[in-house]
């Protein structure tokens, strides 16, 4: 564990050192250096605006992550438990799961119009399919010796899957949650990047708009740093579920 | 020291020998299906296993063993014939008071070891107090007392095999259905599970029936070997090893236990060599055992 500590600091120094290099070598006009950026993130977050913005990606994100895995679970679940279904539908989840989706949001937008639900759907649409197929599988692949240890054991079908199918199957579900709402944020981000009126993608591109180099790399570290506590998050749950304890 | 609920079982054994688990006629047909033609598994076999017996079956691998162990306990149902536990048909379902390990590991890895052993018993509605005394023995029982707050993935593939044991024996079967238990552990491991089979036969008076492709492994535990045909299953031989009830893994260096391990072979080798399509030569073939 100390160990993989101190991997973690020297690879964040490591980020540290050539994000300076890359400042150095091209100009403070394509690359804000570390320190001006850290200090300019801390600004941003002294003013209301940024907040507005923070809360419009963060509600987005939120609604669009809950639909997701509700719907993502129900329906692998659903494709799990039942063959033929399963075997129907797992091709065309993959092919749904792989086409770029992005070509979608002309389509989205004429649905939804600017605004909360169109960046909702564009990040449902990344999110629901892998926690989908993700659930789908987990189920298929509870090993079978748990379904005869059920059976010697004279359990219901209800019983059967709420005390064994369900947490056998719970860490690769979990581990679904965890690519589908990574993928949920990306989606909410690309929809506020291409068309929205508030949040942090739209803060984004705003500052691109006028070329305010420390912003971009301020707002995008603030994401990142978002991101990456929400996917450690998840990893802790899905240790626990892997491991029981 | 012997944990309490173990010590009134060896009584079962004073009981009659009449066929605890009783087959008759029994096939097992699995249908066909794109094209395939039916698969006949099993039979017609008639089979009579006596109470508080250590019965092996042993075959040519897929010659429908475990197929055999699935129609006897209820796992599947017999296309034909009739399967009875004490004396009632099996309708549809295990019977209670039957019990199963399997060869793939079990044990529920999101529990821990003492939640494992508990599960039969909390899932039968068992008052705490009764579950903490149950568990407790089992766990003594089985030499997982100082593992009880373990994870299955902390755990040895034996010590795995022997949470699913304990949380079988917990609750108290009356007939142990063992399907190659052991085949994935290694050798050592799997004679010292051996002897800690034999150890919970006699101690709990259970009817142990062990599904194994091991000939040294049927030799020495069992109190009868039926050995098996190629597919579709039938007994071609049943042997009584006439061992005493208190053996243990030592009596692999009793003369009889080579005549006896040899004889299976013998049955096994030509039943194998019939099934590949392959005879012996007239004047190679071992004369009768």
């Amino acid at each position: 564990m100390t160990s993989r500590r101190l991997d973690q600091i020297l690879l964040a120094a490591g980020v540290l050192v050539l994000w300076q290099l890359l400042h150095w070598a091209v100009g403070p006009d394509v690359v804000s250096s570390p320190w001006a950026t850290v200090a300019r993130a801390i600004e941003l977050m002294r003013t209301v605006a940024f907040w507005g913005h923070a809360a419009a990606t963060a509600s987005a994100f939120g609604l669009a992550s809950v639909i997701a895995i509700a719907a993502g679970i129900g329906l692998g679940l659903w494709l799990g438990l039942h063959r033929f279904a399963g075997d129907v539908a797992d091709p065309i989840l993959g092919t749904v799961y792989s086409i770029p989706k992005i070509t979608l949001y002309p389509l989205i937008l004429l649905v939804f119009g600017l605004g909360i639900s169109a960046k909702i759907a564009f990040g449902v649409i990344h999110g629901i399919f892998p926690i989908a197929i993700f659930t789908m599988n987990a189920v298929r692949n509870v090993a079978p010796v748990y379904r005869r240890t059920a059976r010697v054991m004279r359990l219901s079908s209800v019983a059967t899957a709420a005390t064994i199918l369900a947490p056998a199957a719970l860490p690769e579900i979990v581990t679904g949650v965890r690519v589908g709402v990574a993928l949920t944020l990306l989606g909410t981000l690309i929809g506020e990047l291409f068309a929205a009126t508030s949040g942090l993608g739209f803060a984004l591109i705003r500052a691109m708009d006028v070329h305010a180099v420390t912003d971009i790399l301020a707002i995008t570290m603030l994401i990142f740093i978002f991101a990456a506590s929400v996917n450690a998050a998840l990893g802790l749950v899905e240790r626990r579920a892997r491991h029981g304890g | 020291m012997r944990p309490s609920v173990w010590s009134n079982a060896g009584r079962a054994m004073a009981a009659s020998l009449d066929g605890q688990i009783s087959l008759r006629g029994v096939t097992k047909v699995f249908p066909g299906h794109d094209g395939h033609p039916d698969v006949h598994a099993l039979g017609p076999v008639d089979l009579d296993i006596a109470r508080g017996v250590f019965f092996t079956v042993v075959g040519p691998s897929g010659c429908g063993k475990s197929t055999l162990l699935d129609v006897l306990a209820g796992l599947s149902p017999a296309t034909s014939g009739t399967v009875t536990f004490e004396g009632r048909p099996l309708a549809g379902g295990v019977p209670d008071g039957i019990g199963a390990v399997f060869q793939q590991d079990a044990s529920f890895f999101w529990l821990n070891v003492r939640d494992n052993v508990a599960f039969g018993l909390r899932r039968r509605g068992v008052g705490g107090r009764e579950i903490d005394r149950r568990v407790d023995d089992a766990l003594a029982f089985m030499g997982l007392a100082d593992f009880a707050k373990a994870f299955p993935a902390q755990l040895s593939g034996g010590m795995r095999q022997r949470v699913c044991i304990a949380r079988t024996l917990v609750l108290e079967p009356k007939v142990l259905l063992l399907d190659e238990p052991f085949g994935a552990l290694d050798q050592q491991t799997r004679l010292l599970m051996g002897d800690e089979l034999l150890r919970i036969w006699r101690e709990t008076g259970a009817t142990v029936v062990l599904i194994t492709h091991a000939l040294d492994e049927a030799a020495m535990l069992s109190d009868q070997v039926a050995v098996m045909s190629a597919r579709p299953g039938r007994f071609i031989d049943i042997v009584a090893t006439g061992w005493p009830r208190s053996r243990d893994s030592r009596i692999v260096s009793d003369a009889r236990f080579g005549a006896i391990t040899a004889h299976l072979w013998d049955k096994l080798r030509e039943e194998s060599l019939r099934a590949m399509g392959v005879g012996d030569p007239p004047d190679n073939r071992v004369t009768g055992a």
